[in-house]
């Protein structure tokens, strides 16, 4: 039986995890399909065109789907499983693939399995609980799998050429069809040229210890001059106001596992720790020693971030 | 309006965690919480009580008798009534999304409630899963990761929520439900006197076992164990000796 990936847009963009969660599909030994949505999928057919393994692409097209509410993305998901037969759905667990897969398990009667780390066999994953303190193997006796993975434990597909069919799903009876008021009204998204957090090879974080949002601009400069780094924050700095709430790395943020992660002024609570620990290199400034973000760390540099951080810039400008 | 809120007694997140000796569960010995998603849901439900948007407010909770402490502690932050699904079975992992849902579904039911809040996760399983696995039951809208709730004139409800790129607005009719994320508010203490109140508050109980809910695990847990455990790393001096480091691996 093939497996179904659901792959993310936003905007009409398709996301960076679209290769990992294949690649986590293709664990499974079976045939890998994707599923586009939005107003013109066949755009997104492009951002596929690199990604191997995938032996069909099935295109959701309807203006509604361009912002799609959870109901209706279900819908269309839900059809597209049923009709295809799969055993399988797999979406990142991203808030993208949280928000629309659970209502699939409320028709189909399955209980997700959702933040997957590791795929064991067929019917058994590792994932995360507690904030990522203890990881939890379980065995799922459901007939059909709804699956949500987390991308950066996930290998990208290898790099070939799509050749894959196209086919049309007829979504007329799943966009609108509610009988119950559920609309999309807005985006409110501050536009960047910089790479996405969650696939950003360079990640420049700030914490409490920035003291500001102005502050956060050295980080921008340091993420630039490593090359095209991210920039990430702590929970406590953007519950300080310091930055908007898409910039939060952590268990109830987002998870990153870039080559390098620069925690600038963060303290290394146990639940942002669980957002970040994957990251190959970790280097962390602080002036407290006693920061728990040291245990952690590659390399650990005691001192005040607002002397280290504009020096390291400079010296690895030169 | 009448206001669903559920609320999930858990470990309390500063107690280091561990598996049991046999590594098939946690050990959930240590103080409970209830679960801060949950506080959130709470407050929300309050304040829409405080400004006339919502009749009563029914917390509920399932689990074993503890639950009802956690039910107190909502009636405390002026919950109006509780409702105790008593069983005792695993909470944290027995009992799962799917089961959980189709609980709150029967007692949506039997309450005649219009809105449920409840906490975007749980930080015991993180699961994410209940209030759309329920919305999707009830076929009703959802707005999930709120972080902001108003009221529009025409009784719908314009929820912001938290999305991957940053903020989204959706509107969605009640009945509803909304899941609840870190900024939605503050939560309230209790203040003695209302800890006081909350003793007369009524909570009704209801025998899991009694409704007829298939609750059994369908991701059954066969390990627990604690993830690989990162090396630590050296500590360096000053910049130039990190840069040197960072050289020596290639990453600069």
């Amino acid at each position: 039986f093939s497996s179904l990936v659901v792959a993310e847009q936003f905007e009409g963009k398709l996301a960076d995890n679209v290769t990992n969660v294949v690649g986590a599909a293709s664990q499974f030994g079976e045939d890998v399909h994707v599923l586009l949505h939005g107003k013109d999928p066949e755009s997104q057919l492009d951002g596929l065109s690199k990604i191997s393994g995938i032996s069909k692409v099935i295109l959701a097209k309807h203006d509604d789907l361009e912002n799609p509410t959870a109901t209706d993305l279900a819908n269309v998901a839900q059809k597209a499983l049923t009709d295809g037969g799969y055993k399988r759905l797999l979406t990142p667990s991203t808030n993208f693939g949280k928000d629309f897969l659970p209502r699939i398990a409320g028709k189909i009667d399955s209980q997700p399995i959702t933040d997957v780390i590791k795929i064991e066999s067929e019917n058994v994953f590792q994932r995360p609980v507690y904030s990522g303190n203890l990881v939890s193997t379980v065995e799922s006796s459901d007939d059909i799998k709804l699956i949500t993975v987390r991308s950066t434990n996930f290998d990208t597909s290898p790099e070939g050429e799509l050749s894959a069919p196209t086919e049309h799903l007829d979504v007329s009876d799943c966009v609108g069809t509610s009988g119950y008021t559920y609309e999309f009204v807005e985006n409110i998204v501050e536009k960047s040229d910089r790479p996405e957090l969650t696939s950003a090879s360079v990640v420049v974080s700030g914490g409490r210890g920035m003291k500001n949002g102005e502050n956060f601009s050295m980080l921008y400069e340091l993420a630039d001059v490593l090359g095209d780094g991210a920039v990430g924050a702590s929970r406590a700095a953007v519950d300080a106001g310091f930055v908007p709430n898409e910039l939060q790395v952590g268990q109830t943020g987002k998870v990153v596992a870039p080559n390098l992660y620069i925690a600038v002024g963060i303290s290394g609570a146990i639940q942002h720790l669980a957002g970040m620990k994957d990251s190959k290199t970790i280097v962390a400034i602080n002036k407290d020693p006693e920061a728990p973000i040291f245990e952690i760390a590659s390399y650990g540099l005691v001192g005040d971030l607002f002397t280290v951080v504009p020096e390291l810039t400079k010296k690895l400008q030169k | 309006m009448k206001v669903l809120v559920g609320v999930k007694r858990v470990l309390d997140y500063s107690i280091k965690v561990r598996p049991n000796a046999a590594k098939t569960a946690v050990d959930l010995k240590g103080a409970k919480i209830m679960n801060p998603f949950c506080e959130i849901a709470v407050e929300e439900a309050i304040q829409m009580k405080e400004k006339k948007k919502a009749k009563e407010v029914i917390a509920v909770s399932i689990g074993d008798k503890t639950a009802a402490e956690t039910i107190r502690a909502a009636l405390a932050m002026g919950a109006d009534r509780g409702i105790h699904v008593l069983t005792n079975q695993r909470i944290d992992s027995d009992l799962q999304p799917l089961a959980v849902a189709k609980i709150f579904k029967h007692v949506f039911e039997e309450n005649k409630t219009d809105l449920v809040l409840l906490g975007k996760q749980s930080i015991d399983d993180d699961a994410n899963q209940t209030g759309q696995i329920l919305a999707a039951m009830l076929d009703v809208p959802q707005a999930t990761f709120a972080s902001e709730i108003e009221f529009a004139d025409d009784g719908d409800l314009i929820v912001t929520r938290e999305i991957d790129a940053g903020l989204q607005k959706v509107k969605i009719s009640v009945p509803s439900v909304i899941t609840c994320d870190l900024r939605l508010n503050q939560p309230r203490f209790a203040k003695i006197p209302d800890i006081i109140k909350a003793k007369r508050k009524k909570i009704q109980t209801l025998k899991l076992e009694k409704l007829d809910i298939d609750t059994e695990p369908r991701a059954k847990t066969i390990k627990v164990d604690n993830p690989e455990v990162r090396e630590g790393g050296v500590m360096v001096d000053n910049v130039d000796d990190l840069m040197s480091k960072l050289r020596e691996d290639k990453i600069i």
